[in-house]
C-alpha cells in the first residue's frame, strides 16, 4: 500500500498497522518524543498533587531529608562514630541524602506507576514508557528545593564547591538513569506480580544501607570495592561529595562499574518494558 | 489509492481466564518457575492453569473515510474489545487492523482526571492524555469551558463537583478533540437527558463534518440517528453488517439483547424474608424472549418467580418502575385488583409466577429500573429490592419519531389525535 505524501491530498499520511507483535520490539524513541507534552503534563500533575491537603505543603520536601540527616548523623556519628573524611557530619550526610532521596523516591514511584495509572492505561493509547518516566522526573522539583538548602548549608559551614562541580549534572543524570532503569523493571514486573509492591519498601531500605549515605565508602575494605561498586548509587553518592564538598574523588573503577551497570539496567529495562507492554492493558 | 479509513482483517483477541478461583500469580511461584524456566517467566508470567476465551474472532470489515459506522451487541459481545484494539489500548491476538489517520478514542470520558486538580488543570491534563497539543487546548479552552457550562467552578478542585458537573466538563474536553477517526464507546449512556441531548448533538456535528466515526452504543435511536451502517456482534463474532435500520431491527427482534433477568441465589437473601423466597425477575418481549432492550411500541411482560415456604395472609408482590434519575414512574401489586385481592387473601405455600404486562406505547425511551417488593400491608415487608433489574426502552417506531428530538416526559403515549378544520362561518356573519 503505497503512501502519497502530497500536501493537498485529503488522505492522511499516517497509517498505523495493528497486529500481534512478537519477540523484541524497537524502543521507538521518536514516538516518545512526539508525546513529550504528555510527559510534561503527567510530571506536572504528580508534582502538583504531591503535597495537596497537607498542612506543611512543599516544606515536606525539605523536612524529609533534614530529619533523616539529624537521625543518621546522630546514630552514625555519636553512636557508631564512622569516619566522614573530616567533613562536618550534617553536610556530609545531607549531600548524600539529596541524590539518594531523588533515587529512592523515583524508584518507588516508578515501580508503582503502572498500577496507580491503571485507569489511563486501560482506556487510552500512549507510549507506556511515559508513565514510569514522568514518575521519575516528578522527583526533580523536590531535588531542586533541597539543593537550595544544601547551598545554604555550604555557606554556613564555609565549604566552597570543589573544582569538580562541573561533573554534578552527570551524577544527577546517573542517579535518574539508574532509578529509571530499575523502575522500568519493577513497574513491568509489578503488572505481572503484585509482590513488587511489598518488596519495594525493603528494597529501598536495604539499598540505602549498602550505599554510603551515612558513612564514607572508604570504610568498605578494598577487596570488596568492586562488588560494592555494582551498586550504581555508590558512584553517584561519592560523586556528589566529590563535586560539592571536595571529598576524595571516586576511583575510576567504581565510577566505570557504576555507570556500566546503570546503562545496562536502563537499556535492558526499556526493552523488557516494551516487550511486556502488549500485555499491560489486559493484566493491570 | 483507496479512501479507506479503517480496514480490519480476521481480527481476533484471546483472553486468558483463570479456572482456579482467585488465582493470582505470586512471587513464590515465580521464583520456583524462574529457577526452572528463567526466560519464560519474565516473558509470560508463571504458567498457571488458564482457560482461554476468544473475546473477538474472525472480524473483518472496512470503514470508508467519512463514514459513520455503528456497532451493537449485548454485553460481552466483544464491542469494547474491538474498540480497545482499534484505539491501540490492547493488541490483537491474530489478524490485523489498518488505520489511516489520527485516531481519537473515547472509551470513557474524564480519563486521567485527578480529583485534587481544578477544572482548569484537568482540562489541560485530560486534553493531553487524549492526544491534544497544548497550543490546541489553549486555543479551545474558552470554548470547552463554555460548552461544559461550569465557568463558575473552573478553579475548584473537581472532587467538589457534582457527578453531573464532572461529566459535563469531561465530555466538553472530549468533544473538542478533532481526530480524523473517532472511536466512541458508550459515553452517552451516562448523565441526564439534557446532557445526552448535548452529546448527541455534538456527535452528529462530528459525523456531518465528514470525519470517520466508529460508534458503539446501546441506544438504538442514537445508532439510527447517527450512523448509516451498523455491525452486529454476538459472542465475539460479527453476525451482520447492514444499513442501520435493518441491523437494529435484527438486533431487537432476534432476542440478542437479552440479559433482562435477575436471579437471586439462596445465599444472598436476607434471612428475614422467610417464608418468601424470590427466585428471578424477568422482562420478556411479545415473542416470549427474555430481553434487555424492549421496544416502546410493544407490550412488555414483567415476570416475578418466587417460592413460599409457608402460607402468608394478605401477601402482595409488586414492582416499582423507576427512571435513571431515581424518580418512581409507577408502583403496582399483583393483588391491586379487587377480585385478585379476594382470591389471594391467603397465599398457600408453593412455587409462583406473578406476571403483568406494561402496555405498548406507554414508556418513553431510555433506561428504566425495576424494583421488587413483597409485603403485607402495614404488617411486614418480606422483601424489598429497589434495584432488581434494569432495561432499555427503545422508541423506534414510536409516535413522533419523524422528528429527531428528545421527547420530554416520563411517558410517550400514543394518543388518538383528531384534527378538524372549522369553516369560517362565524367570521362571515
Amino acid at each position: 500500500m503505497a503512501q502519497q505524501t502530497s500536501l493537498t491530498s485529503k488522505i492522511p499520511s499516517e497509517v498505523v498497522l495493528l497486529r500481534p507483535s512478537r519477540g523484541w520490539i524497537p524502543l521507538n524513541l521518536r514516538e516518545l518524543w512526539a508525546f513529550r507534552e504528555l510527559i510534561y503534563f503527567l510530571t506536572w500533575r504528580d508534582i502538583k498533587v504531591r503535597y495537596k491537603q497537607t498542612v506543611l505543603g512543599a516544606a515536606w520536601a525539605i523536612l524529609q531529608p533534614l530529619i533523616n540527616m539529624v537521625v543518621l548523623s546522630f546514630i552514625f556519628g555519636n553512636l557508631a562514630k564512622l569516619s566522614t573524611d573530616n567533613i562536618p557530619r550534617p553536610i556530609f550526610t545531607f549531600t548524600a541524602l539529596l541524590p539518594w532521596g531523588l533515587f529512592s523516591k523515583a524508584l518507588a514511584d516508578a515501580g508503582r506507576s503502572m498500577l496507580t495509572n491503571r485507569s489511563m492505561i486501560t482506556k487510552v493509547y500512549f507510549p507506556r514508557l511515559i508513565i514510569p518516566l514522568s514518575s521519575v522526573l516528578g522527583g526533580l522539583v523536590d531535588f531542586v528545593i533541597q539543593f537550595v538548602i544544601l547551598l545554604a548549608m555550604m555557606l554556613y559551614f564555609r565549604i566552597p564547591p570543589s573544582g569538580a562541580v562541573w561533573s554534578l549534572p552527570f551524577f544527577v543524570l546517573l542517579s535518574l538513569a539508574t532509578a529509571f532503569g530499575f523502575g522500568l523493571w519493577l513497574s513491568a514486573l509489578n503488572v505481572l506480580y503484585r509482590d513488587v509492591g511489598y518488596i519495594l519498601p525493603f528494597l529501598t531500605q536495604i539499598w540505602m544501607l549498602v550505599t554510603p549515605v551515612a558513612y564514607s565508602a572508604k570504610v568498605v575494605p578494598s577487596e570488596y570495592q568492586f562488588f560494592y561498586a555494582l551498586n550504581p548509587m555508590v558512584g553517584v553518592v561519592e560523586g556528589f561529595r566529590w563535586a560539592l564538598l571536595g571529598a576524595r574523588p571516586p576511583d575510576a573503577l567504581t565510577l566505570s562499574v557504576s555507570s556500566a551497570i546503570s546503562v545496562v539496567v536502563l537499556i535492558s529495562g526499556m526493552y523488557y518494558f516494551r516487550r511486556m507492554e502488549r500485555t499491560f492493558a489486559d493484566m493491570v | 489509492m483507496s479512501d479507506i479509513a479503517i480496514r480490519v482483517e480476521n481480527l481476533g483477541k484471546q483472553y486468558r481466564i483463570g479456572v482456579q478461583n482467585d488465582y493470582y500469580p505470586t512471587l513464590r511461584d515465580a521464583i520456583t518457575q524462574a529457577a526452572l524456566y528463567p526466560f519464560r517467566v519474565l516473558r509470560y508470567g508463571i504458567p498457571s492453569q488458564h482457560e482461554t476465551i476468544w473475546a473477538l474472532r474472525n472480524i473483518s470489515f472496512e470503514v470508508k473515510q467519512g463514514e459513520v459506522l455503528g456497532v451493537i451487541g449485548r454485553n460481552g459481545a466483544g464491542k469494547s474489545t474491538l474498540l480497545k484494539i482499534l484505539s491501540r489500548v490492547t493488541e490483537p491476538s491474530e489478524g490485523y487492523a489498518e488505520i489511516h489517520g489520527r485516531v481519537g478514542a473515547l472509551l470513557e470520558v474524564g480519563t486521567g482526571f485527578h480529583p485534587e486538580l481544578t477544572g482548569r488543570e484537568n482540562i489541560y491534563l485530560n486534553g493531553a492524555i487524549l492526544g491534544m497539543k497544548r497550543a490546541e487546548i489553549q486555543k479551545k479552552f474558552d470554548e470547552i469551558v463554555e460548552f461544559s457550562g461550569i465557568e463558575k467552578f473552573i478553579d475548584t478542585p473537581v472532587k467538589r463537583y457534582s457527578s453531573g458537573m464532572y461529566l459535563r466538563l469531561a465530555f466538553a474536553v472530549a468533544a473538542h478533540l478533532e481526530p480524523q477517526i473517532l472511536v466512541v464507546d458508550e459515553v452517552l449512556a451516562v448523565g441526564d437527558a439534557e446532557f445526552q441531548r448535548k452529546c448527541l448533538g455534538k456527535m452528529s456535528d462530528v459525523a456531518s463534518q465528514g470525519r470517520t466515526v466508529l460508534f458503539v452504543s446501546h441506544n438504538m435511536s442514537a445508532i439510527l440517528r447517527l450512523t448509516q451502517e451498523t455491525i452486529v456482534l454476538e459472542g465475539g463474532k460479527m453476525l451482520m453488517r447492514a444499513p442501520s435500520n435493518q441491523a437494529v431491527d435484527f438486533y431487537l427482534s432476534s432476542g440478542l439483547s437479552q440479559s433482562g433477568e435477575k436471579r437471586w441465589q439462596k445465599d444472598d437473601l436476607p434471612t428475614d424474608c422467610y417464608p418468601f423466597r424470590p427466585i428471578a425477575m424477568r422482562i420478556r418481549n411479545p415473542r416470549g424472549n427474555v430481553v434487555e432492550t424492549v421496544r416502546s411500541t410493544e407490550p412488555i411482560e414483567v415476570e416475578v418467580e418466587y417460592e413460599l415456604a409457608s402460607p402468608i395472609n394478605g401477601l402482595r408482590v409488586g414492582i416499582y418502575l423507576i427512571n435513571t434519575h431515581g424518580e418512581t414512574i409507577f408502583t403496582s401489586f399483583d393483588t391491586d385488583d379487587g377480585e385478585m385481592y379476594e382470591k389471594y387473601s391467603v397465599r398457600q405455600a408453593g412455587h409462583y409466577l406473578s406476571r403483568c404486562i406494561i402496555p405498548a406505547d406507554l414508556l418513553n425511551d431510555g433506561r428504566y429500573i425495576l424494583g421488587l417488593n413483597a409485603s403485607v400491608y402495614r404488617l411486614k415487608r418480606y422483601f424489598h429490592e429497589p434495584n432488581a433489574l434494569n432495561f432499555t426502552v427503545d422508541s423506534t417506531g414510536a409516535p413522533g419519531k419523524q422528528w429527531f428530538e428528545v421527547r420530554q416526559g416520563f411517558i410517550r403515549p400514543r394518543l388518538n389525535w383528531q384534527i378538524e378544520r372549522e369553516p369560517y362561518a362565524v367570521e362571515q356573519a
